[in-house]
Formats: structure tokens, C-alpha cells, sequence
């Protein structure tokens, strides 16, 4: 344990960004609605310049009387989640200016969620690990209602923040259970104590059941998947962008720091309850999104689909599943980030459209745009040799390394039944008639966005290595 | 009888329970749907607190404390929200609240 000016210099990126959110704001609140594409801007590089901090230098141990740690893993999920949340402020503006709604507050309030974000998986304690993900959650209930003259959008915000707030209070009230028959709330204590033979009390049991079941909301996990469909849609689509990739991250960094932190001991009980959610999730996210016609709708069983396979990983409890799910959330952020700078482009004559039959013709009239989106739904399918393929095969090995071979099994199985929505949308852009073309995208964030992710996803295949082996490092932190 | 652990846990536990039967089990008023969110954090706190007092750590009260700001947080930003669908929909009824479906 390291004390006085050393904690400051571990939390220096979270520091770093909690006195620039409050800077903004103050700058925002002075100068009124002109400041906004500055604080936009602004928050966007902050958030980078915060993830650059996280490695230059890289310092590893725990601060504040061990309420916070920061190793490998927790430093490279900060990573993703910085770099999640500042593409989606970028993608943000001209969605917002056209809806009327381009405030300062909404970059501010993204800087506030992802340092929720960044203590939440860097919680060492249920108490800084409650205090974060309150802070995470209560800025995206705000972010989704943020087109407030929208009946979609506050209608999201309404079933989000009812359902979100049901998930911390479970949470809570696992953790008091946990608190109390373990006698502390630090994840060293709760360990030390499940080691010293309480892992066998009722109380721990059903205190862990519930902290998993909180959990398995911010992940959007089956059974407690139901807000996803509704708040995806409903949100504006870059706040929704920014919902599929930075809390969702954040939240599978703090299910894995949980449960293979303090709840190692009691392995068995909770790979149970881990494999049923992940294998319900793949099937769920693989068959409902069948018959989806909004684009946003069936983004959000996708990534339903895709908390399943990461919970599959975590069920193996190995070095090689925490391995896999750092790759797949690296390479899931890349393909999200991409399908929903593509989504922001649907327009036609100044309007944004968002079902699947909008996108027929789209070959014919943007060649590119289609090509991108088609590579992205081949990744998302897992189609070799797109980048989509190795992050799922990573799983199914680790998967199956930890014999849990029906699992690995029936995941397959939902990724087959997945491809063919990912391809239904393949199928409409190249083959269908277009009514009425989309309107073409002039250059700027949303091409870049996509030609980037595109190639990324493209020309991953040459070279997995460095990605591996910052994903070896990282799972390398729990296993010490 | 001397009032015990078990009997704090067991009030705790009720209250819980009834916030989680109001949510499901109301299909009146979105209103009521934070109060029995509160409910469940008032639960927690007298877990919390009751566990401190009985095995004389004070991390418990503390954490009482945190539960306290962030719910109070939690019920501005609730109304808060909910003001704003208000201005859009009319009715706060937890049956209208069916744009989207699901």
C-alpha cells in the first residue's frame, strides 16, 4: 500500500480528468451555448490525452488505502473505454446540431461517465466500486434523455434510469450482505475471509448472486437484457454508439476484476450462473435480432449476442479466457465504433432513417459506404479473415481449454443463426432495389470514423500479434 | 427478548422485498416507482449500518453515508428525467410509457 502523494500519482489520469470535466464545465456555464464545439472538441483530446497518461509512465499498486488499483488489466480496459468514449463525442456533433440539441453539457457529461467508467474498473473496494458505477450510470441516464424534446429519447432515459437504478440497488444490497458476512468491503478482505472457510455461508452465496446479477445489467447480460432494445433505439444514435462500447467495456472489466478478484474462491458457484447467462445471451442476441427492422434495435441484440461470447471467456476463469475477452473487446470496439459511424450516415434529404430497408441499393449508389458496412457485418458475423473471426475464436478456445465444451458448442451455433441477420443487411444494400438513395455523407468524421475501422477490420489478419500480446500482458495482471 | 442481528436483517429484507414487488407489481405511476427505488436503498442502509454495529467496524456506516448522497443524486436525476418526458408525453403512467416496444 502506498500512501500520501504516491496515491495522487497513481489516480493521476483519473485526476487529470476529473479537474478538466469541471474546467469545461466552468468554461461552458461562462460563455454560454457558443462554447460548445470548443468543449466538444476539447473533451474529445482530454479523453486521449487521459488515455496517453494511463502508460506514460506506467506505475502499477494500489492507492487510496486500497480502495484503487491499477495494473496491466485495468490500465488497458481504461484504454479502450477512453478511446470508445472520445470517438463518440467526435461522432456527436452533427447528429446533435441537426436534431437542435448540440449542447456543452453532453461532452461534459461523457467526460463524467467515462471517469465513472475509469474508477469502476479500477475499484479495489465495493465501495469505490458502487461510488463509480453510480457516477457512471447516473450521467448516461441524463445522456439518454439528452434530445429532450424527443418522446424516443427521454422515453430511454425514463426506462433506462428505472431499470438501472433496480440493478445498483440489487447490486447494494448484495454488497451489504457480502460487507457483512465477510466483515469488510475491501476485495483483499472479502478474499482473505471467503479463503478462511466462509465461502460456505448462505449469506455469501446470496450477497454474490446479487452483486452477479447488478453486474449482469450494466453488461446487459439475458436475463437482464430488457432495457437494452428499448434505450438503443430510443437514444440518439451517437449516444447509442457510445453506450455499445464504453460502458459496456467498463462493465465487463469490473464483472472480471470482481469475480476473479475477491470471488476467485467461490469458482464453481459462480461459473454456473456465468455460463447459463452467456449461453442464453448468444442464443437471445442471435434470435431475436431475426426479425428486427431497425438498425439500432438489432445493433442491440448484436451486442447482446456479444456480451455472450466475453461472458464465455469469463466462464473459463483461465489466464487464456481473461486473454480473450481484452482481445474481443478491442476488436468489438473497432467493428461498433464503425457500424455506427456507417448508422449516422443513413440520411436521406437532411433526415435520418434507421431501419434495414433503407440501407437497399446502397451498393449502387455508395459503393463505399456499402463495401465498409458489409465488411463490418462479415467481421460481426465472424467471417475469416476479418478481424470479428479471431476475437471469436479466441473465446471458443479458451472455452473450450476450460472443458466446457456444450457452451462452446451451442456458441457456435448462435453465431451461425447470427450471420444471418448480419448478411439479411449484406443482402438488402447489394441486392435490393432502392426506392429513394440515401443522400451521400460529405468527408469528415463519420467517413473517417469508418474508413479507419474498415481497415482495421480488414487488415487485422496480417498482424494479431501486437494485439495478443497486449492482451497476454494484461490478463497477466490477475494471474500474478 | 433482546432485539438481535437477525431481526435488523430481517426488517431490511422486507423492505427490499416490498421495493422490488412495487416495481413490478405497479402499473400505475412512474412517481411510485422511485419511492420503492428508495425503498431498496433505505433497506441496504439498515443492512449496512446494522452489520457495522454488530461487529464494531465503522466501514459499514461509512458506506451508509455514500448510499445517501448518491441516492439523493439518484431521485434529482429521476425527477429530473421524468419532468422532461412529462413536457413530451403527458402522462407519467407506467402503461404509456410504450413508444418503443418492449
Amino acid at each position: 500500500m502506498v500512501v500520501g502523494l504516491e496515491s495522487w500519482t497513481l489516480a493521476r489520469p483519473e485526476l487529470f480528468l476529473a479537474a478538466s470535466a469541471m474546467l469545461l464545465l466552468i468554461y461552458g456555464v461562462v460563455r454560454g451555448e457558443v462554447a460548445t464545439p470548443f468543449v466538444s472538441v476539447a473533451t474529445s483530446v482530454v479523453l486521449l490525452v487521459t488515455a496517453v497518461l494511463l502508460f506514460a509512465p506506467y506505475r502499477e499498486g494500489t492507492a487510496f488505502a486500497s480502495l484503487f488499483i491499477v495494473d496491466r488489466l485495468t490500465a488497458t480496459m481504461k484504454a479502450l473505454v477512453l478511446i470508445g468514449a472520445s470517438i463518440a463525442v467526435l461522432m456527436s456533433r452533427a447528429y446533435f446540431e441537426q436534431a437542435k440539441a448540440w449542447r456543452f453539457e453532453y461532452p461534459v457529461l461523457v467526460a463524467l461517465a467515462t471517469l465513472g467508467m475509469m474508477l469502476m474498473i479500477s475499484a479495489n473496494d465495493l465501495m469505490s466500486l458502487y461510488v463509480g458505477l453510480e457516477l457512471q450510470s447516473l450521467a448516461l441516464y441524463v445522456i439518454a434523455a439528452f434530445q429532450r424534446d424527443s418522446l424516443r429519447s427521454t422515453e430511454a432515459g425514463v426506462k433506462y434510469f428505472v431499470l438501472g437504478s433496480v440493478a445498483s440497488g440489487m447490486l447494494l444490497f448484495g454488497a451489504s450482505l457480502i460487507y457483512g458476512f465477510c466483515g469488510g468491503t475491501a476485495f483483499v478482505q472479502i478474499s482473505r475471509a471467503l479463503l478462511d472457510g466462509k465461502a460456505a455461508e448462505f449469506g455469501v452465496v446470496v450477497g454474490l448472486v446479487f452483486v452477479v446479477a447488478g453486474l449482469a445489467f450494466k453488461v446487459s447480460a439475458v436475463p437482464f437484457h430488457m432495457w437494452t432494445p428499448d434505450v438503443y433505439e430510443g437514444a440518439p444514435t451517437p449516444v447509442t454508439a457510445l453506450f455499445a462500447v464504453a460502458p459496456k467495456i467498463a462493465a465487463v472489466s469490473l464483472m472480471v476484476s470482481v469475480l476473479m478478484g475477491p470471488f476467485k474462491p467461490l469458482f464453481p458457484q459462480w461459473q454456473q450462473i456465468i455460463v447459463v447467462a452467456a449461453v442464453l445471451s448468444m442464443a437471445l442476441g442471435a434470435f431475436a435480432a431475426l426479425r428486427q427492422q431497425n438498425i439500432k434495435r438489432l445493433m442491440a441484440y448484436s451486442s447482446i449476442g456479444n456480451v455472450g461470447y466475453v461472458l464465455l471467456g469469463l466462464a473459463s476463469g483461465s489466464e487464456k479466457g481473461i486473454q480473450s475477452i481484452v482481445f474481443y473487446l478491442a476488436i468489438y470496439l473497432v467493428m461498433t465504433l464503425g457500424v455506427f459511424a456507417t448508422i449516422l450516415m443513413m440520411k436521406r434529404r437532411g433526415v435520418m432513417v434507421e431501419s434495414v430497408a433503407d440501407l437497399a441499393g446502397l451498393a449502387k449508389s455508395q459503393p463505399m459506404m456499402a463495401f465498409a458496412m458489409l465488411l463490418f457485418m462479415f467481421s460481426l458475423a465472424g467471417i475469416p479473415p476479418l478481424a470479428g473471426f479471431w476475437g471469436k475464436l479466441y473465446i471458443f478456445i479458451a472455452a473450450v481449454e476450460a472443458k466446457l465444451f456444450i457452451p462452446a458448442v451451442l456458441g457456435v451455433l448462435a453465431s451461425v443463426v447470427a450471420s444471418y441477420y448480419y448478411l439479411r443487411i449484406v443482402k438488402v444494400m447489394y441486392f435490393d432495389e432502392a426506392t429513394d438513395a440515401l443522400d451521400s455523407t460529405p468527408f469528415g468524421v463519420y467517413r473517417t470514423v469508418a474508413f479507419a475501422s474498415a481497415i482495421l477490420v480488414t487488415l487485422f489478419s496480417l498482424a494479431p500479434q501486437p494485439l495478443s500480446l497486449i492482451a497476454a500482458a494484461a490478463a497477466k495482471g490477475l494471474f500474478p | 427478548m433482546t432485539i438481535g442481528l437477525a431481526h435488523y436483517l430481517t426488517v431490511a429484507s422486507v423492505l427490499f422485498t416490498l421495493g422490488i414487488l412495487g416495481i413490478f407489481l405497479n402499473r400505475k405511476n412512474v412517481i411510485v416507482i422511485l419511492m420503492c427505488v428508495e425503498l431498496m436503498l433505505l433497506a441496504v442502509n439498515i443492512n449496512l449500518v446494522a452489520f457495522s454495529v454488530f461487529q464494531g467496524n465503522v466501514v459499514g456506516q461509512v458506506f451508509a453515508m455514500l448510499v445517501l448522497t448518491v441516492a439523493a443524486a439518484e431521485a434529482a436525476i429521476g425527477l429530473a428525467i421524468l419532468v422532461v418526458y412529462f413536457r413530451n408525453r403527458g402522462t407519467i403512467e407506467v402503461e404509456d410509457i410504450n413508444a418503443m416496444k418492449g
